[in-house]
């Protein structure tokens, strides 16, 4: 588990930043693969609402 | 109630610009640095702070975006590789010449210049050929960005780049061919732009691919999201160097630009291009005008200008990540409606 606040008040460091941007990139992987469950979920149901089907 | 040392106001705050964001992202592969750094500035951070924390969260979206456009096949992998050559050398010589300019103490109002210019330039171009309409570069099927492209949908400037044979030549997604040196030559000047500005450089990029090397938009604003991802987050791992990344300002951020993008990224293959080139245009125009009243509030001393700026800054946002939505809505029930039984 990383500790974000430690991370986040991380100064210096190649490897505290490249934690920093670690984070970043695991919080993009987690938000791709979570929202894209959600658009496969509700996606459609969704675009037939809008298209007023 | 706080989250990451935020109040869950400004938590919101960022959510919801990272929406607007997203949107916009997904939907031309730029708009990240050039509206986050400015805003995040009017709010008080320290410029090394809002620089390296646009740059994390420009490299979250960007990946999150090029995800998505590559589950669309819209990234040509082989042109962002060479993109990526030439653009990390031209950000180097960039650079440079910021240092060579600060040193004679003109670097800030030079490159305020540049930007408003170069910003408007393309901005006024881009709003011109698409309000023109016609056979100018319209007319590319988005569902389609593997097919051929019509001789036609190719704008004259980039035509007459592609007769130019110097070997080797690099066949291009859309069937575009053109010459190596060329590819070159336009991700070296655009990163040597982006160098000099400091901002991602997606504004000159995208219209670059199109206008100049003929790659069909979708594509375009696919590979470029690529190529961010490699230049943001290379930038973004040197401001993190000196602690100029605060996660506080990026996670909430990201959070809302994600689903944006989504939206964005998908709306790519509904909205008509030629909306696309519209909507991008009026946006440049209002980062230019955003900016160049932020620089006469700067010389003038005028505080009340840089609210006005961020006020430009966030309607351009919304106004424009509005009009992508409402679009596409409009055309999903057009689409709805001419496929219905009469």
């Amino acid at each position: 588990m990383v500790d974000l606040a430690a991370v986040a008040s991380a100064g210096g460091g190649s490897v505290d930043a490249a934690m920093l941007i670690g984070v970043v990139l695991l919080e993009a992987a987690l938000l791709y693969v979570g929202y894209g469950a959600v658009e496969q979920a509700f996606g459609h149901a969704v675009v037939e609402r809008l298209r007023g089907e | 109630m706080e989250i990451l040392g935020l109040s869950l106001a400004m938590v919101v705050l960022f959510v919801g610009f990272g929406l607007l964001i997203g949107v916009l992202f997904g939907f031309f592969g730029m708009g990240g640095s050039f509206l986050v750094t400015p805003a995040l500035l009017v709010m008080g951070y320290p410029t090394r702070v809002a620089v390296g924390s646009g740059l994390a969260f420009v490299f979250g979206t960007s990946v999150i975006a090029t995800l998505k456009h590559r589950d669309m096949g819209q990234v040509d992998y082989k042109l962002g590789i060479l993109m990526i050559a030439g653009t990390t050398a031209g950000i180097e010589v960039g650079k440079e010449i910021v240092i060579h300019l600060e040193s004679l103490g003109m670097a800030g109002s030079i490159i305020s210049v540049t930007y408003v210019v170069l910003l408007g330039g393309i901005g006024a171009f881009v709003t011109y050929e698409a309000m023109k309409g016609g056979d100018s570069g319209g007319g590319i099927d988005h569902d389609a960005a593997d097919a051929d492209v019509d001789a036609d949908d190719i704008p004259e400037i980039a035509k007459k780049i592609q007769s130019y044979n110097v070997p080797p030549m690099i066949s291009l997604r859309g069937g575009v061919s053109v010459s190596l040196w060329l590819i070159l030559a336009v991700a070296f000047v655009t990163g040597l732009l982006s160098g000099f500005l400091g901002v991602g450089g997606g504004f000159i990029r995208m219209p670059a691919l199109f206008y100049l090397i003929g790659v069909p938009v979708p594509i375009a604003v696919g590979t470029d999201l690529f190529e961010i991802v490699f230049s943001g987050g290379l930038g973004s791992f040197l401001y993190a160097l000196d602690g100029g990344v605060d996660l506080s300002i990026v996670l909430p951020l990201l959070a809302g630009s994600a689903f944006g993008a989504r939206v964005g990224s998908a709306a790519t293959s509904i909205v008509d291009e030629e909306e696309i080139k519209v909507y991008f245009g009026l946006m440049l125009l209002g980062g230019a005008l955003a900016v160049a009243v932020r620089e006469i509030g700067n010389v003038y001393g005028i505080d009340a200008l840089n609210t006005v700026s961020l006020v430009l800054i966030l309607g351009s946002a919304l106004l424009v990540s509005g009009a992508v939505v409402y679009s596409s809505i409009t055309a999903l029930r057009e689409d709805s409606q001419s496929s219905s039984p009469a």
